[in-house]
């Protein structure tokens, strides 16, 4: 297997050196990270002795673009692994290497790559360097124009699992056209924009279960629409996946589909956004006993705010892919400037609703026939799995201050999203007060107050930051989470720790001491645990 | 054996790569993005009339991001009066959020550019470890300068380059 990674970069190596006589107008740029941590040891909070004592990942990318052509590498660093990310990335390699030709419309790239259908309903493959999440494919893809407003993909591969490769194969074709561009001439006095788009995409796993006639090929389709006039914006897009026994459903054979849609109102100084979706048995992997995020073909977004500050990102949503139906509402609104609310500079207040429950599911009991699980009733709810009603208010006072104020009621399914069980429904309440003080014109303090009151799982929290940048090279913060509410006394701890960090255009290096709580880090709705840990970070970015 | 296969594999590009003569030539590569609107454009049609443009790397659950184009947004169109810039923001909000940063730009009554890099394809063509991520590129498409990461009061060195780049 690593053989023919490296006979592979040989070749990409060897095609960039055939093109040896151009070189000198090619562009290479690359980027580098470096992120490490020193542990100590602490029972009280519950991080545990690292053997290896510090822990390192680390990335190199680095691309070559000469015209039409392109290639780039790759090389990742897990020794060991940081906590909190799953030890299967272990040891260096080259897991990503790509060449890539676009002439005439037409763009080819074999090796590594990355690609999106639609919402992502069939296939998304992606990385994440804070999840540690790559699901790139490997083999070749062609995208083509075939003229304004038409646009095809195909591709075939396999999946990236950590180093190695899951043993599914994937093969996947998109379309998409632009109605009024394609039809230039006809739609050429129209006001409503109209797009269309399918995908089709198939996974290939042999059968080896000795038990269960299980189906090698299973195919997703998906069509979608974008439907946009002036200000309003409607789009939407249904997945349907024939039946695909799994680790993630139980090995059942119902079938999945998915539906998602959303509606935008927008125009300066006033957006709404109303956003809904339905998921029945989507789990779609190229390797079908695979767990947590491993050879995830698809991405189920979820549809709740990715809240930024500490204590409201507390308790975050991840999409629960076996079955959930959410919604979102989102408006923003700014108060002009010499208006009562508006003041001098004017005022932001943005209200955010979502939710998300369970299916409404009969269990079938037919482990012995059909094995379909359960049927799901299509227009009503089961488990409450989440829900976030906040508001934000956001205000420049004078010119040298500003400050948001933030207010989020969080009701939080941990037995559901974490996969626990005896936990009441978690409801949180919490409160932001993020005042910024410009003390001179590059240099600013600010001060985050946070609290989040709970009764049950830890109690509550309050947080307390404090920040001074002094632009454009330096930072200084330093952070005290308390959770003074915890119903055991030995566990009201004080969580403090600091950070200094200093940026020189595209450098950056920040080094930080003290505790971290536990807890659960998401980026898209797919999440990490990040166990309690006391020690030394350093974050080291580069690119050029 | 494998050890040093890897060794020789990575002084092979390297030397490939230190062969390379850097130029100016420091050009956008050509990625496909979407406008707010749905509609397909490519990365490499980025035009300001030979005047500068400010590409920023964004994403609605990005605070310093939000930070550093509001900041500028007051500011803007001074920047546009004195030297004919034109701001890019480019939002790697995936499906989850791309809706929202349609109306996050509107909600702001930003006049900038906004397209959606939902793959984040040209994140990583443009080498962009985390977001904020700044460049600003010359009349001719050539990239001068870039930031990493924002703090209260940077927009000014953005500006400063900007005036730079527009030989002010």
């Amino acid at each position: 297997m690593k053989k023919s990674l490296y006979l592979s970069l040989l070749g990409v190596a060897m095609l960039t050196t055939a093109f040896a006589q151009d070189l000198s107008k090619g562009r290479i740029s690359g980027n580098f990270e470096i992120d490490a941590q020193y542990y100590n040891p602490d029972s009280a909070i519950g991080a545990p002795a690292v053997p290896e004592k510090a822990l390192m990942n680390g990335w190199g990318n680095i691309n070559y673009v000469n015209g039409k052509f392109s290639a780039g590498v790759r090389y990742e660093s897990y020794l060991n692994v940081m906590q909190g990310y799953d030890p299967r990335n272990k040891g260096t390699g080259l897991p990503y290497r790509f060449a890539s030709y676009n002439n005439e419309d037409l763009e080819i790239t074999v090796g590594s790559f990355y690609e999106q259908f639609g919402t992502g309903l069939t296939l998304r493959a992606y990385e994440d360097r804070g999840l540690l999440y790559d699901n790139a494919l490997d083999g070749v893809r062609a995208r083509f124009k075939v003229r304004d407003g038409l646009y095809l993909k195909g591709l075939w591969g396999k999946q990236r699992t950590f180093f190695t490769t899951s043993p599914g194969i994937v093969r996947g074709f998109d379309g998409e056209i632009n109605l009024n561009e394609f039809f230039a001439n006809a739609f050429d006095s129209c006001k409503t924009t109209v797009i269309l788009g399918g995908s089709f995409v198939s996974k290939y796993q042999a059968d080896q279960d000795p038990s269960l006639v299980l189906p090698e090929n299973v195919g997703v389709s998906a069509g979608r629409f974008n439907i946009i006039r002036g200000k309003i914006n409607f789009s939407g897009e249904y997945a349907y996946k024939i039946n695909d026994p799994s680790t993630t459903n139980g090995f059942i054979y119902k079938p999945g589909e998915a539906i998602f849609t959303s509606l935008v109102y927008s125009q300066k100084g006033l957006g709404i956004a109303l956003s809904a979706k339905r998921i029945d048995n989507m789990s779609y992997r190229s390797d079908r006993s695979a767990t947590l995020t491993a050879a995830m073909i698809n991405y189920l977004p979820a549809l709740t705010r990715q809240h930024t500050y500490p204590l409201a990102a507390f308790y975050p949503y991840a999409t629960q892919p076996n079955g959930e139906v959410g919604w979102q509402a989102d408006i923003g609104y700014k108060f002009k400037k010499g208006t009562k609310f508006g003041g001098k500079y004017g005022t932001d207040i943005a209200v955010n609703y979502s939710a998300a429950y369970g299916l409404d599911t009969t269990n079938l009991n037919d482990e012995n026939g059909r094995r379909f699980g359960y049927s799901a009733a299509y227009f009503s709810t089961g488990e409450e799995f989440f829900q976030d009603i906040n508001v934000e208010i956001s205000k420049k006072i004078s010119k040298k201050l500003k400050g948001t104020l933030l207010y989020s009621n969080i009701r939080y399914n941990k037995n559901v999203i974490e996969g626990k069980s005896g936990y009441p429904i978690i409801a949180s309440h919490i409160a932001v007060v993020d005042i910024i003080y410009r003390i001179t014109d590059d240099v600013a303090l600010r001060t985050d107050l946070e609290h989040l009151y709970a009764t049950e799982d830890h109690g509550s929290w309050a947080v307390a930051l404090v920040e001074l940048t002094m632009a454009p090279h330096w930072f200084v913060a330093g952070i005290d989470q308390y959770n003074y509410g915890n119903e055991h006394v030995d566990e009201r701890i004080h969580y403090f720790s600091t950070q200094v960090g200093y940026t020189r255009g595209t450098n950056r290096i920040a080094l930080g001491y003290g505790k971290q709580r536990a807890g659960i880090f998401c980026v898209g709705g797919v999440c990490r645990f990040v166990p309690a840990s006391n020690g030394f970070t350093l974050v080291i970015t580069s690119s050029f | 054996m494998k050890k040093v296969f890897s060794v020789v594999a990575l002084l092979l590009v390297a030397s490939v790569f230190t062969g390379f003569k850097k130029t100016d030539n420091q050009k956008l590569p050509s990625v496909t993005l979407k406008t707010v609107d749905g509609k397909t454009i490519n990365s490499a049609d980025f035009k300001n009339d030979g005047k500068p443009i400010v590409i920023s790397f964004w994403a609605t659950w990005c605070a310093p991001c939000k930070k550093e184009l509001n900041s500028i947004a007051e500011d803007y169109p001074d920047w546009q009066k004195e030297t004919g810039v034109k701001l890019i923001a480019i939002s790697i909000d995936d499906a989850r959020n791309s809706p929202n940063a349609k109306k996050y730009a509107n909600d702001k009554a930003w006049e900038y550019e906004v397209y959606l890099d939902e793959n984040q394809d040209f994140k990583r063509a443009m080498n962009v470890n985390n977001v904020p991520h700044t460049f600003v590129l010359n009349g001719n498409g050539e990239i001068v300068w870039q930031v990493n990461s924002f703090v209260e009061g940077g927009h000014k060195d953005i500006y400063e380059a900007v005036k730079k780049a527009a030989g002010k």
